[in-house]
C-alpha cells in the first residue's frame, strides 16, 4: 500500500503528458465552445436590432444603474472567487468556504435582480417574450445568461457544502480552480452583454 | 507468457451470468466496448436510414407511382438525412474514435471514460427520441436542413418538427461531450514521445473534426433554441410578420452545416490515410502537409456556409466572397488527393478488401468534390440548386466519400476490434457491388438534375424524359442493399468461423497493431515509447536507411499488469442520459415531466460528479 501511495503522489492520473490537468483543459474545451454559444445568441440579438415593428424599445425599458449595480455584484464575485482559491492554496478551508459562499451569494443577488427586471419588464412595459424581436431576442440571450449564472451558484453551493462537512481541501485546489474558470467566463460575457446590449444605443 | 494469457481477451477471466454481461456492457467505461457500442448502433441506424431510401428508390422508380402519397415521401427523405449524417455516419465515425484514438496514441483509455460513456447514451436516447416519432404517427417532414418558417407551429403544427428539433438538440450534447473528450484525450493522453507531428494521421484529421464539433454544434444549439423558443413560447425569431427574418435560420443552420460537412468527411480522410501506406508498405506522401491541409479544411470550413444560400439572394459582394473561399478550399481538398496517389507511386502494392474500399473513397471523393467546385460558382449554383444534381453531388462526397472510408475502416481495423479476419472473396463481391451500385444509384442523377429533375419530389409525370434513369437509379440502389448482405454475411461468419487475427495481420505501421487483437482491457501492458509517426514499422522493419529493427523488449510480468489501474464500471451515465431524455422530451407531453426529470438530471449530475470525490478505500485517486 505504501508503495502505492508514492506511485500515485508521482503519478497523477488526471495529469496529461503536456503537465495540464485533464479536467482543467476538458473546462477550457468547454469554454471555447460556450463563447461560440454566446456568440451566436448576440449575434441574433444585433441581426435583429432595431428591426422590432412594436415598441417597447430597448432604452423605454433599460434601467442602466440598476443594471450598473448587477454588472457590479458580479465583477466583485470574481474577485471573492480569486480569495476563496487563494485561501484555499493555503490550506485555509474555513476561509475558502467562506469566500465561496460568498461569491454564491453575489452571483445569487445578480440572478434575483434579473429576476426583478424581468418582472419590472413584463408588468410595467409590457414587454415580453411575444411582443416583440427585441423581447424575444432580449430575454433569450440575457435568459440564458441568467441561466449560466444559475448554474455557476448551485455549483458554488455545493462547494461551499463540501467544504463545511470537511470534503475540501488543498487536494481539491483544481476542482476549485475550474469552477473559477467557469465563473470568470460567464463574468466576461456579462461584460459583453452589459456593453452590446445596455450601453451602446 | 503464461502470465498474460490470461488477461488476453478470449480467455474469460471471470464467467457473468447473461445479466451479469448486459450490466456490464450497460456501466463500461472501455473506451473499446463504447466503440463496439458506437459502431453496432451506428450500423442498426445505417440500415433503417438505408431502407428508407429503398422505399423512396420504389416510388421513384416509376412516373406517377403510388407506393406513398406525397406526405410520407417528405417523412422519408428528412428522416433519412438526419438519420445518416447524425445517426449513423457522425456515430461510425464516433466508434473509430472511441475504439482507435487512446490505441493509436498508446493510451490506456480516454481522458474521461465516464463522460465517454454518458455521450454514447445520450447519443442512443436522443437517436430513439428521434425515430419513435414513427410510432406516433408523426416523423419529422420539414427536409434535414428544416429552413425557417416552415417550421413554425403556422406551417407545422403538429409534433412532427418537435420530435426533430428535440432529438438534434439531445445529439448535439452527445456530440459535444465527445469532442470535449477527444479533445483533451489527443492533446493530453499521447504515450511518451509522441509529439504532435508524430501523431497518426487518423488521430489528426479526428484532431480536427473535434475542433469542429465543439465550435459548430453551438451555432445549432442556438438556431434549435431558438426555433422551440418560436414553437413553445410565442417568440417571433422566424416570424416576418413581426419583422424576423427566416434567413436568420439558414444563416445559423449553415454555420453549423458547413463545418458538420468535414466533421462527416476528415475522419474518413484519415482513415484512408492510414489504410493507403499500410498496403502500399510505404509512409504517407508528404504526411506534413496531409495534416496541414486537413487543419485548413478545418479552418476554412468556417467560411464558406452561405454558398449553401446563393439562390436566397445575398447580393454579388457575398456572393463573390463565398465563392472565392469555396473554391480556395478546394486547393488543401486536392492537395491531399495528390498524396494519397503519391503513396500509391512506386509502392510495393497488396490488394486486400481495405485498400479497395480506400481507392474507391478516392476515386468517388474526387467525383464529389469537382460537382462540388461546380457549385462554387454562383450563377451554375443557380441552375443545380435543389436539383438532383445536387442529391448526386453530396451523395458522391457523403456515401463515396465517408461511407466507402467508413467502410475501409472497418475492414482493416475489424481483426483488431474481433481478433478474427474477414473473408477476402465476400469482402470483394461487396466492394464491387456497392461501387456498382453506388454508380448506377447517383451517377444518373446528375444527368437527371441537370434536365431538370427537382430532389425532393415524390412523383413525376412519364413524358419528361427522366423514366429510364430514374429506374437505373432504383436498380442500383437495390444492388447496394444487396452489397450490404454480403457485409453482413461476411461479418457474423467471421465471428463464428473467421482465421485467427494474430497481433498484426497487415504488416502495418501504428501502435495499435503491436498489442494482441482484441486488445486486453488495459491496452498496453507498457506505455509505449514513440519515436516516429509509423513507430511500429520502424520497430519491426528499422528506417529502410540502414537502421536496424529495435530489439524485442522483454516479456511483461504479471506485477506489471497488476499494477495497472483501470477505472471502475458506473451506472451514472446511462441513468443520466434518461433522466435528460425524459426532461426533455417532457416537452412534448407535460410540464410536470419536464420539472421531475429536470430535478432528476440536476440531481444525477451532482452524482455523476462526486462518485470520484473522495471515494471509499480502493480507488486511490
Amino acid at each position: 500500500m505504501a508503495d502505492h501511495a508514492v506511485a500515485h503522489a508521482v503519478h497523477d492520473p488526471n495529469i496529461g503528458n503536456t503537465g495540464l490537468d485533464n479536467r482543467k483543459m476538458g473546462m477550457w474545451a468547454f469554454l471555447g465552445s460556450d463563447c461560440m454559444f454566446f456568440g451566436s445568441l448576440i449575434g441574433t440579438y444585433l441581426a435583429y436590432k432595431g428591426k422590432s415593428i412594436s415598441g417597447p424599445l430597448p432604452h423605454d425599458v433599460f434601467d442602466i444603474p440598476l443594471t450598473s449595480y448587477s454588472a457590479a455584484l458580479l465583477l466583485a464575485s470574481s474577485l471573492t472567487m480569486v480569495l476563496a482559491l487563494a485561501a484555499l492554496q493555503q490550506s485555509r478551508v474555513k476561509a475558502a468556504g467562506g469566500w465561496l459562499f460568498v461569491t454564491a451569494m453575489l452571483g445569487l443577488h445578480f440572478v434575483l435582480n434579473q429576476v426583478y427586471e424581468f418582472t419590472t419588464f413584463v408588468l410595467h412595459h409590457g414587454l415580453k417574450l411575444s411582443t416583440s424581436l427585441f423581447g424575444s431576442s432580449f430575454f433569450v440571450l440575457t435568459g440564458f445568461h441568467g441561466a449560466h449564472v444559475t448554474g455557476g451558484v448551485i455549483w458554488l453551493l455545493i462547494l461551499v457544502s463540501l467544504a463545511m462537512r470537511g470534503q475540501l481541501d488543498a487536494r481539491d485546489y483544481t476542482k476549485v480552480e475550474i469552477t473559477g474558470l467557469y465563473w470568470h467566463f460567464v463574468d466576461i460575457v456579462w461584460v459583453a452583454i452589459f456593453t452590446v446590449i445596455y450601453l451602446i444605443p | 507468457m503464461a502470465t498474460q494469457a490470461a488477461f488476453m481477451p478470449g480467455t474469460k477471466v471471470e464467467t457473468l451470468t447473461f445479466w451479469g454481461t448486459v450490466a456490464s456492457w450497460l456501466t463500461t467505461v472501455d473506451h473499446k466496448r463504447i466503440g463496439i457500442l458506437y459502431g453496432t448502433s451506428a450500423f442498426i441506424f445505417f440500415l433503417v436510414g438505408g431502407i428508407e431510401a429503398l422505399i423512396m428508390r420504389l416510388q421513384l422508380a416509376r412516373p406517377d407511382n403510388t407506393l406513398v402519397g406525397a406526405e410520407r415521401f417528405n417523412e422519408l427523405f428528412t428522416m433519412h438525412g438526419t438519420t445518416m449524417i447524425f445517426l449513423a455516419v457522425m456515430p461510425l465515425s464516433a466508434a473509430f474514435f472511441n475504439y482507435m484514438i487512446p490505441l493509436l496514441i498508446g493510451a490506456r483509455d480516454v481522458a474521461f471514460p465516464r463522460l465517454n460513456a454518458l455521450s454514447y447514451w445520450i447519443f442512443l436516447s436522443g437517436a430513439l427520441l428521434l425515430n419513435s416519432s414513427w410510432l406516433f404517427g408523426m416523423a419529422p417532414d420539414g427536409g434535414w436542413f428544416g429552413y425557417a418558417n416552415l417550421t413554425t407551429t403556422q406551417f407545422s403544427p403538429r409534433h412532427t418538427i418537435d420530435f426533430w428539433m428535440l432529438g438534434l438538440q439531445i445529439l448535439g450534447i452527445s456530440s459535444m461531450l465527445a469532442g470535449f473528450n477527444f479533445l483533451v484525450t489527443i492533446i493530453n493522453m499521447r504515450a511518451p514521445g509522441m509529439t504532435l507531428m508524430r501523431m497518426p494521421v487518423f488521430v489528426w484529421m479526428s484532431f480536427v473534426t473535434q475542433f469542429l464539433l465543439v465550435l459548430a454544434f453551438p451555432a445549432i444549439t442556438v438556431a434549435l433554441i431558438l426555433l422551440m423558443f418560436d414553437r413553445f413560447f410565442g417568440t417571433l425569431f422566424y416570424a416576418p410578420a413581426a419583422g424576423g427574418d427566416p434567413l436568420l435560420w439558414q444563416h445559423l443552420f449553415w454555420i453549423f452545416g458547413h463545418p458538420e460537412v468535414y466533421i462527416l468527411i476528415l475522419p474518413a480522410m484519415g482513415i484512408v490515410s492510414e489504410v493507403l501506406p499500410t498496403f502500399a508498405r510505404k509512409p504517407l506522401f508528404g504526411a506534413p502537409v496531409v495534416i496541414y491541409s486537413g487543419i485548413m479544411i478545418g479552418f476554412f470550413g468556417f467560411g464558406v456556409w452561405s454558398h449553401h444560400m446563393f439562390s436566397v439572394g445575398m447580393g454579388p459582394v457575398a456572393d463573390a466572397a463565398f465563392s472565392v473561399s469555396t473554391m480556395l478550399i478546394a486547393v488543401p481538398t486536392g492537395v491531399k488527393i495528390l498524396n494519397w496517389i503519391g503513396t500509391l507511386w512506386g509502392g510495393s502494392i497488396r490488394f486486400r478488401t481495405p485498400l479497395y474500399f480506400a481507392l474507391g473513397f478516392i476515386a468517388m471523393f474526387t467525383m464529389g468534390g469537382l460537382s462540388g467546385v461546380m457549385h462554387a460558382s454562383p450563377p451554375v449554383d443557380l441552375q443545380q440548386t435543389d436539383s438532383y444534381f445536387v442529391v448526386a453531388h453530396f451523395h458522391y462526397v457523403l456515401f463515396g466519400g465517408s461511407i466507402f472510408g467508413l467502410f475501409g475502416g472497418i475492414y482493416y481495423w475489424w481483426p483488431k476490434i474481433s481478433g478474427k479476419m474477414l473473408d477476402e472473396r465476400l469482402g470483394l463481391w461487396h466492394f464491387w457491388l456497392m461501387l456498382l451500385g453506388f454508380n448506377m444509384t447517383f451517377f444518373p442523377q446528375h444527368y437527371l438534375g441537370l434536365i431538370g429533375m427537382p430532389r425532393r419530389i415524390y412523383t413525376y409525370a412519364g413524358d419528361l424524359g427522366w423514366n429510364f434513369w430514374n429506374m437505373v437509379s432504383t436498380i442500383g440502389a437495390f444492388l447496394i442493399a444487396v452489397s450490404l448482405l454480403f457485409f453482413i454475411a461476411n461479418v457474423f461468419r467471421s465471428l463464428r468461423s473467421g482465421a485467427v487475427a494474430g497481433n498484426d495481420p497487415w504488416d502495418a505501421r501504428t501502435l495499435e497493431w503491436s498489442i494482441p487483437s482484441p486488445p486486453p482491457v488495459y491496452n498496453f501492458a507498457r506505455v509505449p515509447q514513440v519515436q516516429d509517426r509509423d513507430d511500429f514499422w520502424l520497430a519491426k522493419h528499422g528506417d529502410g536507411h540502414g537502421g536496424a529493427p529495435r530489439p524485442k523488449a522483454a516479456p511483461v510480468t504479471a506485477a506489471e499488469i497488476a499494477a495497472i489501474h483501470m477505472p471502475p464500471t458506473s451506472y451514472w451515465p446511462i441513468v443520466l442520459a434518461i433522466a435528460l431524455t425524459v426532461m426533455v422530451s417532457g416537452l412534448l407531453i407535460s410540464t410536470y415531466q419536464i420539472i421531475i426529470g429536470g430535478l432528476a438530471t440536476l440531481v444525477l449530475m451532482y452524482k455523476f460528479a462526486m462518485e470520484l470525490h473522495r471515494p471509499a478505500s480502493g480507488h486511490g485517486h
